[in-house]
């Protein structure tokens, strides 16, 4: 019995130092302006991998959830007679909290995993440990162009996202099913405002990007440098980049949308 | 991959992600780049105010000409107070002139209705709509009409 209390402890204070050397890590990472010539190419070549690359997955589901909306959207709107206002149910829907989370939940499983397993790799192999012999920084060198990428790039995945959707969405219930482009397209602008759906939408697509590139170069970076260390940090960055986006959404959404 | 392609995507990348942001601030939430300035505020007093919200839209024989600005209590007659903000296009409505709260639909969204007087003299900005009709209350009707009154 006092052995489990002892087990459990230990646990606990164990995720506590964890949160403390994340912390460390991303002002270490962060923490002083680097060189833009140094720094900017290295950017580049991380948003590429990272966001460019990405951009597939996104724009293929974007179209899909855009697509299954509509048609759902359709049929349960058609019994009350109002299909009319499928856009501004895709719209919403996509905006608000789709568009946000589904991208950070892809980029987590596309982009972060990768992220985790590269950085981890180079710590198994030394190579962390043989630039700081040479006198380079890996937090600036290798983690921040990483990290700064993650963070720029899920905000702009987010955005075309929700446009494919909406796009997806128009396919099938105006295309297809026959309602009024006008009515889609009106009944949309009237009830999405900016300020209150769109920027929200950027705001938590934001968060959730600044969440998801931390949790994937931090897992690398202090993973235990082994086959079997990567492999469970790599399950660790998609499992609790997962959760930390649904957790996070329900909190947003509730102080941004909720009557408190 | 030469670092010039991948700055040329990446950049592409870029741009694809500001140009979707503008059609969702353009297109889907209809933005439109005009000034505040291009309105005026008229004030309509409701005994009920019914289920009118912000951003619902006012009209004038069908045609959209402002939304609703906010809805407030005024605390000495106890009404719901108003705001409209309206098309500084239309400048002449006549001071005469009724707001009336109708639904869209059977059950859809509440909007004001401005219903035309006859007067020479028009609204400006700031005034306050001499008559008003409030929201119809489908449960008060019901059970009027079961009571008899």
């Amino acid at each position: 019995m006092i052995n489990r209390i002892v087990v459990f402890g230990r646990h606990g204070r164990e995720m506590i130092e964890s949160v403390g050397r994340a912390g460390q890590f991303l002002f270490g990472a962060l923490a002083g302006v680097p060189d833009p010539r140094v720094g900017f190419p290295l950017l580049v070549r991380q948003i590429y991998s990272v966001g460019v690359l990405s951009l597939a997955i996104i724009v293929v589901s974007g179209l899909f959830i855009g697509m299954v909306l509509g048609l759902q959207g359709y049929t349960i709107l058609s019994d009350y007679g109002s299909e009319a206002a499928i856009g501004q149910m895709i719209a919403l829907t996509l905006v608000r909290e789709l568009g946000p989370v589904v991208t950070a939940l892809l980029f987590a499983g596309r982009a972060g995993s990768a992220l985790t397993a590269e950085i981890g790799l180079m710590k198994a192999t030394e190579q962390l440990s043989s630039m700081e012999m040479m006198g380079v920084d890996p937090l600036r060198r290798v983690i921040a162009p990483r990290f700064w990428a993650g963070f720029l790039s899920v905000p702009v995945l987010a955005a075309i996202f929700s446009v494919v959707g909406i796009w997806g969405g128009m396919l099938v219930g105006v295309e297809w099913l026959g309602v009024f482009e006008g009515s889609y397209w009106g009944n949309m602008q009237s009830s999405v405002s900016f300020t209150t759906d769109v920027l929200n939408g950027v705001v938590k697509s934001v968060v959730f990007g600044f969440v998801c590139t931390w949790i994937a170069v931090y897992q690398g970076y202090d993973c235990v440098p082994t086959s079997a260390g990567i492999s469970s940090a790599t399950t660790k960055t998609v499992v609790f980049s997962s959760l930390a986006v649904l957790g996070l959404d329900f909190v947003l959404t509730a102080v941004m949308f909720g009557d408190f | 991959m030469a670092q010039k392609t991948a700055d040329l995507t990446v950049g592409l990348f870029m741009v694809a992600g500001v140009a979707a942001l503008l059609f969702l601030a353009l297109q889907v939430s209809g933005l439109t780049p005009k000034s505040s300035e291009d309105s005026y505020t008229l004030y309509a007093k409701f005994n009920d105010a019914g289920g009118l919200t912000p951003r619902a839209k006012v009209s004038m024989a069908g045609v959209t000409i402002g939304s609703i600005r906010d809805i407030t209590l005024d605390r000495e007659t106890f009404q719901a107070l108003v705001a409209i903000a309206v098309d500084g296009s239309v400048d002449n409505i006549p001071a005469d002139s009724a707001a009336v709260i109708r639904t869209s639909g059977l059950l859809g969204e509440q909007y004001i209705d401005v219903s035309v007087g006859g007067d020479m003299e028009s609204l400006a900005d700031g005034d306050t709509f001499y008559t008003t009709q409030s929201a119809m209350n489908l449960e008060r009707l019901i059970s009027n009409f079961a009571s008899g009154q």
